[in-house]
């Protein structure tokens, strides 16, 4: 099925997963079945795909993550915007004294690779609520 | 979801590790495991043959690097043999095309080999 999304309502489909790294395989899979929903190229979806799955592996390799992750898919017409949400609680000084040097530079990357392939990308942290990370990627000549 | 190691010895002190399948944050131990395995043996000339892999993450690349920094360390070098434009993308957005030899073959690859 690859019907594009047109003049349609937006789409939204959501997903918990255990925070664990045998469950990012899914977390990934379901953002690339919504990314096909809309136009998107192969290319652009395996970026959606990647970029999805860093997320998760950030919470996953974050001290005090929650117990589940949280995925929120929404399809509209020009974009696919994803959140990424944990529940627990971060804090980044502990974590960056708890990282070796390679495990940081491997961290760094994964949001390098968020950065490049996703067209907007933001945190939201709460100290009661968690961490959202939000990503957009747009349709081609969709307006910023 | 699953990733196949098979590795084997190749002609000039060489080994060829053949990964086959998704390499993340749940598969990437055994890649790294098979990696680290040859080097504690003294194996530092390595070619990762990436032709049949689908999929690779940051902590796929980091088990790659990881391995690069170890046999370095012993004059040694680990080259990639990459046809899949997906990964080799990758490759080229992060810039480890600047860090490691990627080949388009198998025999390149050995070739190359310092």
């Amino acid at each position: 099925m690859n019907q594009a999304i047109e003049n349609a309502a937006p789409e939204l489909v959501e997903l918990r997963i255990p925070a664990r790294a045998e469950w990012v395989a899914l977390a990934r899979l379901a953002a690339a079945t919504v990314a096909n929903r809309l136009r998107f190229s192969i290319e652009e979806i395996e970026d959606v795909k990647l970029a999805v799955a860093e997320a998760c592996t950030a919470v996953i390799q974050h001290e005090g993550h929650g117990e589940f992750i949280q995925l929120h898919c929404e399809a509209t017409r020009d974009s696919l915007r994803v959140r990424v949400h944990d529940s627990g609680r971060h804090d980044i000084v502990s974590d960056s004294a708890r990282m070796n040097f390679d495990e940081a530079r491997i961290a760094g990357l994964g949001i390098f690779l968020i950065r490049t392939l996703m067209d907007e990308v933001s945190y939201d942290v709460h100290p009661q609520h968690g961490t959202d990370l939000l990503m957009v990627k747009r349709l081609v000549g969709a307006p910023a | 979801m699953d990733i196949k190691v098979s590795v084997r010895e190749a002609p000039g002190d060489c080994y060829v590790v053949d990964l086959s399948g998704e390499i993340d944050v749940y598969t990437s131990p055994k890649v790294k495991d098979a990696i680290g395995g040859l080097i504690d043996r003294g194996v530092y000339h390595l070619v990762i043959n990436l032709e049949k892999v689908r999929y690779i993450d940051s902590t796929g690349l980091g088990v790659l690097i990881g391995g690069l920094k170890r046999v370095r360390e012993h004059g040694g070098s680990v080259n990639l043999v990459c046809t899949n434009p997906q990964i080799r993308k990758i490759f080229d957005i992060t810039g480890l095309v600047k860090i490691f030899g990627i080949f388009d073959s198998e025999d390149a690859a050995m070739k190359a080999l310092v």
